[in-house]
């Protein structure tokens, strides 16, 4: 069977990687008024675990929507996404609550912490809820932010606060980390921290790793790079080399 | 944030409806009165005596002062009732058959006056009509001194004299027991062989006329004709009871509107600083644009001023409405012709400004901050919330509890003051109704301590005259008579100092059975065998404790003057009166062993006997059945309270659920995004309602204890400023109200809770995580 460019790239580099993600044909068209919006208008697209991959695309192409649908965020107006052999798009509201709570670890990129509580207490909040987590003191540890564990949000830095989200992404050990810009907000010293982070998570615990951004740079640091544009995939391309995040300048 | 602007218009309703139902009732109450009293030629002066000669009338006239007298026939007197087989007394008051009444005319609402020429007609209260569904022609049977006649119903009247119909003694009114009768003079004079004398007297007086000396003359005058003791308008019984009912009103006008405005003004206060908080790059944006600082805060001004307009409009129809409905229940009470109920605009305008003062007090520091925010600290977002350790931390107990109690604590701690006030608005919504409707259970227990401890026989039987004791084996005799004791009442002027009162003292058994006295713990105690004990509200008045020595003037028979030492104060709800051995008080007044009445225990099958033999006797001028005065008690109180607790509960409910809709709605304003995170993070609906709803839950238990204690507060206050020497309210507050309280509460703090945890279904988790806090 002739497989296109894209079906073609859309495999792991290391191809006997195990799927996390199969996404076949998937929509999303939101209603703005009389308008409609066609986010995403077919994608096609697997996952693979252990892998770092980066969405890359301008304001607007569907990268978003694509990352909240895999995080069970969003519901899909068509097509199928399937997360280890499961349907999540036909999942109901209870069953994505909990394929959130046990399985995916989100980074946003307004950090999103809760402000009554302090960095450990942040990290436990989602412990507490998860089957097999590590302890929040460990999370923190992993991103650098042992000292700091009895401060509030307010009291920590923008890129501190970001990487206390990552540690509570990672704390419940989860099979899939999405982050959304999670470098938006930073400078860009700041942002090769939390950079940094994400990239000894996913190699020291394996965690499927997606990273969206519009910075391309950022891309070259992955395994992969998924361009999306116009609510399409354009092209997958893989680094042969990846490049370390301090190395990375925007 | 139209539903937290309909929430505080609501609970400004509420405060505005209050104010505006108390108030125009009262307005129109006091209005009514002043109508009556002068359309009818209400007196000033009353007066009772055994018997004058009419031409005692002109030195009556001449006393300086005194612009118009008028002289009447009084007697109290027992009626038959066909098909009422309990015992009915009436007032009996002659009216001039061809003169015309110069002073307490009557009002005829239905038929005619007695016709001079015959001798049965009367006019009888309109009240007592309704009650036994009497129409023209009708006939019922009277004892009148002593003989026995039927009379005719020619008309129904009221009288400003008689707008309250309680009879002496009795606790409330009594429609179907106690009649007033109008009857022709000529016709009394005849049947009391009072014929060109009187027995009664009332006065008007010039403009600037001293009363006090107007009374003492009078006395002093009528006291060779058995003057029983001049008074003024202000101590006549129905009078009294209006004077009271005014300043209930006005007591509980003043203080629950404050109440409602109190919490309109926090809520207020709270919205509009939330409001401002969320619209700082709007602010910013205008000045940028160019408009001042006083077009921003009059922009706040207006909107919390059309917030309040609306809210005094709405409680002004609804007060309107409720008022009416008041308006309809007094008339039960009071009998007024007509109720001429008006709206006045100082109440209206007092309603707008007190609603405005409050809410300005309530947002004035809020607008004053919008409208001085320099424009780029305006487009520069707020900064984060500052959270700190819980006072809490220190207590072991704080590693056990999981973050989202921890979410809840430290949010109510971040908030102090806000979250005091919230609690505060709560508990005075619990308070409220504690307030409103503790009188049920506080009358509940009146009656049970005057009628039911204090109280032990089945009848009382008054004598027309004083009698000798020998009436007792009378009373002992009759079919079904279980047991008699005998009582002695004296009408009496008690002086101590410079404080004088005039009420009456009652001389019973020491080894009586049936009626007892309650001391200030209502434990019963045994009547000494000399002294005087009084009513402990009397000895407040006059000013007296045990071991004083008191002046009694005894108004009836020689009139005797004595010393007597107060040896000890009974409690007593109603009324108030001296007390003494009934031997004591027949030395007092030199006399054998003479009785004004008797206490009974009867058989109950042969009640209704009883009934027609006592109605029978000429000594006997009236009974009471202590049954049939709790039954009826009940009966004419309960539409009122039920009144009162319905308006009560709602205007409560409403606080309640204002506060609590309010704050969650703020909350869910403040932290959408952080429940919206938690979501994200795998959190289900329940546990972030949880979260929610916590800061509330707590919030409105820790009201709940605190609404109690100032519920408590306000009864007291209420009830202080209700007592008089009528009656005093007991700060007793049952479980039953309690219970209300809290269930009120509770409920709409819940409904609030759950309207606003709805929208929890509702998060945009993306569109929320997409912004910037």
């Amino acid at each position: 069977m002739n497989r296109s460019p894209i079906e073609k790239q859309n495999e792991s580099s290391a191809t006997d990687g195990k799927i996390v993600f199969k996404v076949k044909g998937l929509k999303k068209v939101y209603g703005m008024g009389e308008v409609e919006v066609h986010a995403l208008r077919g994608v096609d697209l697997d996952l693979y675990e252990g892998e770092l991959v980066v969405l890359l695309g301008p304001s607007g192409s569907g990268k978003s929507t694509l990352l909240n649908i895999l995080g069970g965020l969003d519901i899909a107006t068509d097509g199928q996404v399937t997360y280890r052999g499961r349907n999540i798009t036909k999942a109901t509201e209870k069953e994505l609550t909990e394929y959130r709570r046990f399985h995916i670890g989100f980074v946003f990129q307004f950090y999103n912490l809760i402000p009554s509580l302090t960095t450990l207490e942040n990290v436990a909040v989602v412990t507490e809820i998860s089957r097999n987590p590590m302890k929040p003191e460990d999370a923190l540890l992993k991103v650098g932010l042992g000292d700091r564990l009895n401060h509030f949000p307010a009291q920590l830095s923008g890129g501190e606060q970001q990487r206390v989200a990552i540690a509570r992404a990672v704390s419940k050990n989860p099979e899939v980390l999405l982050c959304d810009e999670p470098t938006g907000a930073l400078d860009s010293a700041t942002g090769v921290v939390v950079l940094e982070v994400l990239e000894r998570i996913n190699r020291e615990l394996g965690t499927t790793t997606v990273i969206i951004t519009h910075n391309a740079d950022i891309a070259e640091m992955a395994d992969r790079v998924i361009y999306i544009s116009n609510g399409l995939i354009s092209k997958i391309t893989r680094n042969t080399v990846k490049k370390q995040p301090r190395e990375i300048h925007w | 944030m139209k539903g937290q602007a309909l929430a505080i218009i609501l609970v400004i309703m509420s405060g505005v409806s209050t104010f505006v139902m108390l108030r125009s009732t009262m307005s129109s109450l006091k209005l009514t009165q002043k109508r009556f009293y002068q359309d009818y030629g209400f007196a000033e002066v009353f007066a009772s005596l055994k018997r004058a000669p009419e031409s005692i009338k002109s030195r009556i006239a001449s006393i300086p002062g005194v612009e118009q007298v008028e002289t009447r026939i009084v007697a109290d007197v027992k009626l038959n009732i066909e098909g009422f087989n309990e015992p009915v007394t009436a007032k009996l008051v002659s009216v001039p058959e061809n003169e015309i009444t110069l002073l307490n005319r009557i009002y005829i609402k239905k038929g005619r006056m007695v016709d001079p020429w015959k001798d049965n007609e009367v006019v009888v209260s309109e009240a007592f009509a309704d009650a036994h569904r009497f129409s023209l022609g009708d006939r019922f049977g009277a004892v009148i001194n002593g003989k026995w006649k039927m009379l005719e119903i020619v008309g129904t009247a009221l009288s400003p004299e008689f707008i309250l119909q309680i009879r002496p003694g009795g606790i409330t009114v009594d429609f179907k027991r106690y009649a007033i009768l109008w009857m022709g003079r000529s016709v009394l004079g005849t049947a009391y062989d009072m014929k060109g004398a009187f027995n009664d007297v009332v006065l008007r007086l010039s403009s600037d006329a001293n009363a006090s000396d107007i009374l003492v003359q009078l006395d002093n005058l009528l006291n060779w004709y058995g003057g029983l003791g001049s008074y003024s308008r202000k101590d006549q019984m129905s009078h009294r009871f209006l004077t009271e009912e005014f300043k209930q009103l006005e007591t509980t006008s003043k203080l629950f509107p404050i109440l409602f405005m109190g919490v309109a003004a926090f809520l207020l206060h709270v919205v509009i600083s939330r409001t401002v908080s969320t619209q700082r790059d709007q602010i910013a944006g205008l000045k940028a644009f160019g408009y001042s600082n006083l077009d921003v805060g009059i922009h706040y001004v207006m909107m919390v001023f059309l917030i309040v307009l609306v809210g005094v409009a709405g409680g002004v129809v609804v007060g309107v409405w409720f008022g009416r409905g008041l308006g309809r229940i007094y008339m039960e009470f009071y009998r007024f012709p007509y109720l001429m109920y008006e709206l006045k605009p100082s109440i209206v305008i007092t309603a707008i400004l007190i609603s405005i003062a409050s809410a300005l007090v309530g947002t004035l520091h809020s607008v004053w901050k919008a409208a001085k925010l320099p424009p780029a600290e305006a487009m520069r977002p707020e900064p984060p919330a500052k959270y700190r350790k819980s006072i809490f931390e220190h207590i072991r107990l704080w590693g056990m509890l999981s973050q989202p109690t921890r979410i809840i604590i430290r949010n109510i701690e971040r908030r102090p003051i806000r979250s005091l006030l919230t609690m505060i608005g709560i508990a005075l919504s619990c308070a409220g109704i504690i307030a409103a409707t503790f009188f049920q259970g506080a009358m509940d227990f009146m009656v049970n301590v005057q009628f039911k401890q204090s109280q032990k026989e089945d009848m009382t039987v008054t004598f027309i005259e004083p009698a000798s004791r020998k009436a007792l084996y009378e009373l002992k005799g009759l079919r079904g008579v279980e047991h008699v004791e005998v009582f002695r009442s004296v009408p009496a002027r008690l002086r101590f100092q410079h404080r004088s009162y005039q009420t009456s003292i009652r001389g019973i058994e020491p080894d009586n059975r049936l009626h007892f006295l309650l001391d200030t713990h209502l434990k019963p105690i045994n009547i000494p065998p000399t002294g005087i004990v009084l009513t402990d509200y009397l000895g407040n008045i006059l000013g007296v404790k045990p071991g004083d020595m008191l002046t009694v003037e005894v108004l009836e028979g020689t009139k005797p003057q004595r010393q007597v030492p107060v040896v000890g104060l009974v409690k007593q709800y109603i009324g108030l009166m001296g007390y003494m051995d009934l031997y004591a008080l027949n030395r007092l007044m030199r006399e054998d062993q003479t009785i004004s009445g008797a206490y009974l225990t009867v058989d109950s099958l042969n009640q209704p006997e009883i009934y027609r033999t006592l109605v029978e006797m000429p000594r006997v001028a009236g009974t009471f059945v202590r049954e049939d005065e709790i039954r009826n008690f009940y009966e004419t109180q309960a539409e009122a309270l039920l009144f009162f607790t319905f308006v009560a509960t709602l205007l409560a409910a409403t606080i309640a659920f204002g506060v609590v809709y309010n704050s969650a709605r703020i909350a869910l304003s403040e932290r959408s995004r952080e429940l919206a995170s938690l979501r994200v993070l795998g959190y289900t609906q329940t546990e972030i309602s949880f979260i929610f709803l916590g800061e509330l839950v707590l919030l409105t238990l820790a009201a709940v204890p605190l609404g109690c204690l100032i519920g408590q507060g306000m009864s007291a206050y209420l009830a202080k400023a209700i007592e008089s020497d009528l009656f005093r309210v007991p700060v007793l507050i049952d479980s039953a109200t309690y219970s209300l309280a809290v269930t009120v509460v509770v409920v709409s703090a819940c409904l609030s809770g759950l309207i606003v945890r709805h929208r929890l279904d509702h998060l945009d988790l993306v569109g929320v995580l997409k912004t910037k806090e």
